[in-house]
């Protein structure tokens, strides 16, 4: 078993790599924990391999490789042949998914994340959640899934008709949005953002990063 | 007529970096189509059909538009991969280091200095208020940190993904010149040796100069 990952189940990070691994059929790999509660993640071991501090991390033999979506691109190409393609097939299609892999990056993680930190995370480290930025960034949100709307009522997926990383990229914090957080209803008030949720958090590599949650 | 065009302005960062990776890869025809955020020409309707959340740069290959300046830079070094610059990193090993910097730029340094640089340089203009100065203070001592885990980075690498400059490098140009040159927060940079030396290197590669003089020449006109 030459691939490791550090992290937890539960984290949204982690879970956007475990995902990527199921829908490459990589199973081969082990899953380090990393208590986040003692402050494993700060410790100057884990440091060492990621100096930000911050889960999730992959380790391929000599090689350490941090920042999850980096990880995902990894996992894709060392797995090109086999399991889902998850950058399409031509020079076209790999331009698209990495449009929406930066739309995800720069326009909608922003905001899921925040509402999924001030709702979820920061209760569970025994913080309240600002009202004002959950009301401030839901307000973003709206405006971002209309257009996501008018995308995906012509195209099955972000990037056209394929499934791909840019669609799964979405999956763990959206996931926590809606079943967590509670305000999935941007989601599900879009015919088409709601067809497409329910598409993408169906498939089997998510099914198996759920069930390693509990 | 070139058949590549990027729409913007040469005063965002996000379009400047497409034109330094337009630079590294030697490629010279292409089209600049203004869109100027300040007469809200990103917000026509024409425009939104390019790039529906009326944000600049977008980019045209023909009739193939493409969004978002991290994945315009990407298409253009696949595109033009036998020329220019090697921006990508030639083994598997090497190209997933140059992924992980890009990301380390998107999500760490970019979101701090962007902001630094915004309160600094566009509040007045683009949002009609003034400087948040306790925003800058947080930004700030973010970014400190950030940089402190850059600067042991490359004390023991030249680049970011290594001993080759790629274009995880380049991503970070645009809003460092602007959060030394515009914001006046060098300081940041001069009190660490190696990150100061990455700096001098990649500001003075020939791509960016020639995209510094492309700015000058944009704010010349009217």
């Amino acid at each position: 078993m030459t691939i490791k990952i550090y992290g937890m189940p539960y984290s949204t990070c982690t879970a956007r790599v475990l995902a990527t691994l199921a829908e490459k059929e990589v199973e081969d790999y082990e899953l380090v924990p990393v208590d986040l509660s003692v402050g494993a993640h700060k410790k100057p071991e884990f440091l060492k391999m990621q100096p930000f501090g911050m889960i999730p991390v992959l380790q391929d033999s000599d090689l350490t490789i941090y920042e999850s979506r980096a990880m995902a691109r990894y996992i894709s190409d060392k797995f090109e042949s086999q399991g889902t393609p998850l950058f399409g097939k031509t020079a076209k299609d790999k331009a698209l998914v990495n449009q929406w892999l930066e739309v995800e990056s720069q326009n909608y993680n922003p905001c899921v994340s925040s509402i999924v930190y001030q709702l979820v995370f920061a209760p569970m480290h025994g913080r309240q959640g600002d009202e004002t930025v959950v009301k401030q960034q839901l307000e973003k949100l709206e405006k971002v899934l209309d257009i996501y709307e008018a995308h995906l009522s012509k195209n099955k997926y972000l990037a056209g008709e394929f499934f791909s990383l840019a669609d799964l990229s979405h999956i763990p914090y959206t996931f926590y949005l809606v079943n967590m957080a509670k305000k999935g209803d941007g989601i599900t008030s879009r015919k088409h953002v709601s067809a497409w949720w329910e598409d993408i958090s169906s498939r089997a590599s998510w099914k198996t990063v759920t069930a390693k949650m509990n | 007529m070139a058949s590549l065009k990027v729409y913007g302005k040469t005063y965002s960062t996000n379009v400047t970096r497409v034109l330094t990776t337009l630079a590294e890869k030697n490629v010279d025809d292409y089209q600049m189509v203004p869109i100027d955020l300040l007469t809200g020409a990103n917000k026509t309707p024409e425009y939104l059909k390019l790039q529906p959340f009326g944000q600049i740069p977008a980019f045209q290959d023909g009739d193939f538009t493409l969004y978002e300046s991290r994945a315009i830079a990407r298409y253009i070094s696949d595109k033009y991969e036998g020329q220019g610059t090697a921006l990508s990193g030639n083994t598997e090993r090497e190209k997933a280091l140059v992924n992980q910097w890009l990301e380390v730029e998107s999500q760490n340094y970019n979101p701090c200095a962007g902001k630094i640089v915004f309160e600094c340089v566009f509040a007045q203009i683009l949002a009609g208020r003034p400087t948040d100065e306790a925003v800058v203070k947080e930004q700030l001592e973010k970014l400190e940190k950030i940089l402190d885990v850059y600067e042991a980075r490359l004390t023991h690498h030249k680049y970011l993904a290594g001993d080759f400059f790629s274009l995880a490098d380049l991503a970070h140009i645009p809003v460092t010149n602007n959060l030394i040159n515009v914001a006046k927060k060098g300081e940041l940079f001069s009190s660490r040796k190696h990150l100061n030396a990455w700096w001098e290197d990649i500001s003075s590669r020939p791509s960016w100069q020639k995209v510094l003089q492309i700015i000058q020449a944009g704010q010349q006109q009217k």
